[in-house]
């Protein structure tokens, strides 16, 4: 309970510096956010609009910690503000509309590379110096080398453009109405095949080698030579206790890795066009929409922190040293 | 490039009881100093054994030397309009054109310049705040290290692209934004990483012998234990320089760069933005990122092959050997000891990426 606790303190603190951070830097910063926007969305803004930047961005006369303190109770309200790219829809909306989609392409492609990644890693040090062992790793490093996004332009030219395998862009056809169809399933499928692919193909190495990495100091471990004594079958040696062991530390890479990933999956969405908030960001960044790419990396935040959350409690389940201590 | 002199002194010299014994003595800081370019000149050895190694140096020579000849063969604003747009690869233009018409050739080499300058001082940057911080709160203990410990995993919780994306939003456009940007997300890794092992070094008798015979914190730090994890220090300064070149082409990739600039981002941006996707320009996306993904290569396989040097059970046994193998009964059989050692690198390493 108290490692639970001492995390979670740790992950409410982060929370508490990246809403600290995303309150100063439009106020610390030199320039003028707000003039600079106003220049862009022209004449759609109404004045008190205006006048609303211009609190969220610091530009009023109040003391700073009364505008701290209103600006905390706006965000504890999910009140970011008004995108401006997308004007007059509130940020949250925006947001809202969209982080489903990051959701399912991040976390199919996370679990697909996870479970592949960390079963080449187990057979790669079950059978050192075999296929799997000389084979996949040269491959996945040099894979694993390539940016994302450039690997993601790489397969949307090969499979969508050349060869028309593949839909190019969205995450589903235009024209389709989103329900609970077979139909529509399956046009998601085929839409998220390639983005997610690209993922998978870069991220794999990484849990291949770490896995193998573990595995091949878990195998020299006395227990596993007494289970050969004993004389069990290979595959329950392999399975119930050396790989047991060895996920230890693909679960505290899990947590990690998780920022990584949605790194990855935002510059991939921007790639294919795929909906998600990856997408939106660029979309943000080109329309000079601050309050929107303030939003969306506190949502990012929260996220990727309440999964690490999560990720720590399975560790608890799985490892009882932690427990106890 | 203090810390790669740094990194070179150490690998091959795993001795613990050797800086121990030292003390600030004229005679005794030149036998040191021999010692480490003897082992600089080991560890080079060494790497120049490894295949990976020696594949990887040569292509980050062929890149440096890229990044400095290309003013020289490249003559010229490589920004400059000078054929028609998408003309695909040709004798005149080997790498062909853009949309705009430029020649991609160029705009790569040029772009060596940006990404390999940026990427490493980025890099280098990080990993010395890394340093720093991790034996700074190795050292110390009590609450400088619970307070840079708690800073440490603040900045490893926060998702790093959208946090560049935000800094690199609000500060003002530029070059140097982007290497302080890479900074300010890149350094908590290796932190974390190099406080782990600072702490196991910091227990051993060597760290008690300097404490008690009243040497400097600061000695202490940088000179008994700095150089008995300058392995570590290397892999996180490989890894480190990896992530900065990755995480630079993301943000130009979206457009937070500097567009005055040319790099291998920018590059991406620009074909990106011009839709050599779509017309089927291939050659207008590929070499940059190509050139990403083999500096990236280079400089793991350099990382790859500094690991089985220090660790080799991790190198590929040359026959193919099964786990459940009768236990070979030589002096190769390692004892409990050395299995707990690889556990701790093998985990250290998964957390590094």
């Amino acid at each position: 309970m108290g490692f639970i606790l001492r995390r979670l303190g740790t992950y409410v603190l982060a929370f508490w510096a990246s809403l600290t951070l995303n309150f100063m830097l439009p106020r610390v910063m030199p320039g003028d956010p707000v003039s600079r926007m106003v220049s862009r969305a022209q004449s759609r803004l109404e004045p008190d609009q205006i006048e609303q930047l211009r609190r969220l961005f610091g530009l009023d006369d109040r003391p700073v910690w009364e505008q701290y303190l209103s600006y905390l109770d706006n965000i504890a309200h999910g009140d970011f503000g008004v995108s401006i790219s997308r004007f007059p829809t509130p940020v949250s909306e925006v947001i809202a509309g969209q982080i489903g989609w990051t959701i399912l392409l991040g976390g199919t492609s996370l679990i697909v590379a996870v479970v592949i990644g960390n079963l080449l890693g187990i057979v790669a040090a079950w059978r050192r110096g075999g296929l799997v062992d000389s084979i996949f790793p040269p491959i996945l490093i040099f894979v694993g080398s390539f940016p994302y996004f450039w690997l993601a332009m790489g397969a949307l030219y090969l499979f969508g453009v050349t060869l028309g395998w593949f839909p190019i862009n969205h995450a589903f056809s235009v024209g389709l109405v989103p329900e609970w169809s077979p139909a529509f399933v399956q046009d998601v499928l085929v839409h998220l095949f390639l983005p997610a692919l690209t993922i998978v193909v870069v991220s794999i190495g990484g849990w291949m080698l770490g896995m193998r990495n573990t595995m091949i100091s878990t195998t020299a471990e006395d227990y596993i030579l007494m289970a050969e004594a004993k004389g069990l079958r290979p595959g329950r040696i392999m399975f119930r206790y050396a790989t047991r062991n060895a996920l230890l530390p693909s679960v505290t890479s899990l947590g990690l890795s998780l920022g990584f990933i949605v790194g990855g999956a935002l510059l991939t969405e921007v790639v294919f066009a795929y909906p998600g908030v990856g997408y939106q960001l660029l979309s943000a960044v080109q329309g000079l929409d601050y309050p929107l790419m303030q939003g969306l990396f506190l949502t990012i935040t929260a996220a990727v922190l309440v999964a690490n959350f999560l990720v720590d409690i399975v560790y608890v389940r799985l490892d009882p040293r932690v427990r106890v201590s | 490039m203090a810390l790669s002199t740094g990194g070179a002194a150490a690998p091959a010299v795993p001795a613990p009881d050797g800086p121990g014994a030292s003390s600030p003595d004229a005679l005794q800081e030149g036998s040191a100093a021999a010692r480490r370019a003897r082992g600089g000149r080991r560890l080079l050895a060494y790497l120049l054994r490894s295949r990976k190694a020696l594949a990887g140096l040569v292509i980050l020579l062929v890149f440096v030397a890229t990044a400095l000849l290309a003013p020289v063969v490249f003559p010229g604003d490589p920004m400059h309009i000078t054929a028609t747009g998408s003309l695909p690869p040709s004798a005149e233009h080997l790498l062909g054109t853009t949309a705009k018409g430029q020649d991609v050739l160029a705009l790569t080499a040029w772009g060596a310049r940006s990404s390999l300058l940026v990427g490493f001082v980025a890099g280098a940057a990080s990993t010395l705040i890394g340093v720093v911080v991790g034996l700074l709160a190795a050292y110390a203990g009590r609450t400088t290290d619970s307070l840079l410990s708690l800073l440490t995993n603040v900045f490893l919780l926060i998702p790093s692209l959208p946090l560049l994306v935000i800094l690199a939003a609000f500060l003002p456009s530029g070059i140097g934004t982007v290497v302080v940007v890479l900074i300010i997300t890149g350094w908590a890794g290796s932190a974390r990483v190099l406080r782990s092992q600072a702490l196991s070094i910091r227990g051993k008798d060597f760290v008690a012998a300097a404490v008690v015979t009243g040497e400097r914190p600061s000695r202490i730090m940088f000179r008994e234990i700095l150089p008995n994890m300058a392995s570590i220090v290397m892999s996180g300064l490989l890894a480190c320089i990896i992530g900065a070149i990755g995480a630079q082409a993301g943000i130009e990739f979206l457009g937070l760069g500097d567009g005055s600039t040319v790099s291998w981002g920018t590059n991406l941006y620009w074909a990106s933005n011009d839709g050599a996707l779509l017309s089927g320009a291939w050659w207008v996306f590929v070499p940059s990122g190509a050139c990403i993904a083999l500096v990236a290569l280079a400089l793991a396989l350099v990382n790859y092959a500094v690991d089985e040097i220090t660790n080799p059970r991790l190198r590929t046994p040359a026959r193919r050997r099964s786990a459940t193998d009768p236990t070979p009964v030589t002096a190769a059989a390692t004892g409990p000891g050395a299995v707990t050692e690889t556990g701790a690198a093998g985990s250290t390493k998964g957390t590094a990426r």
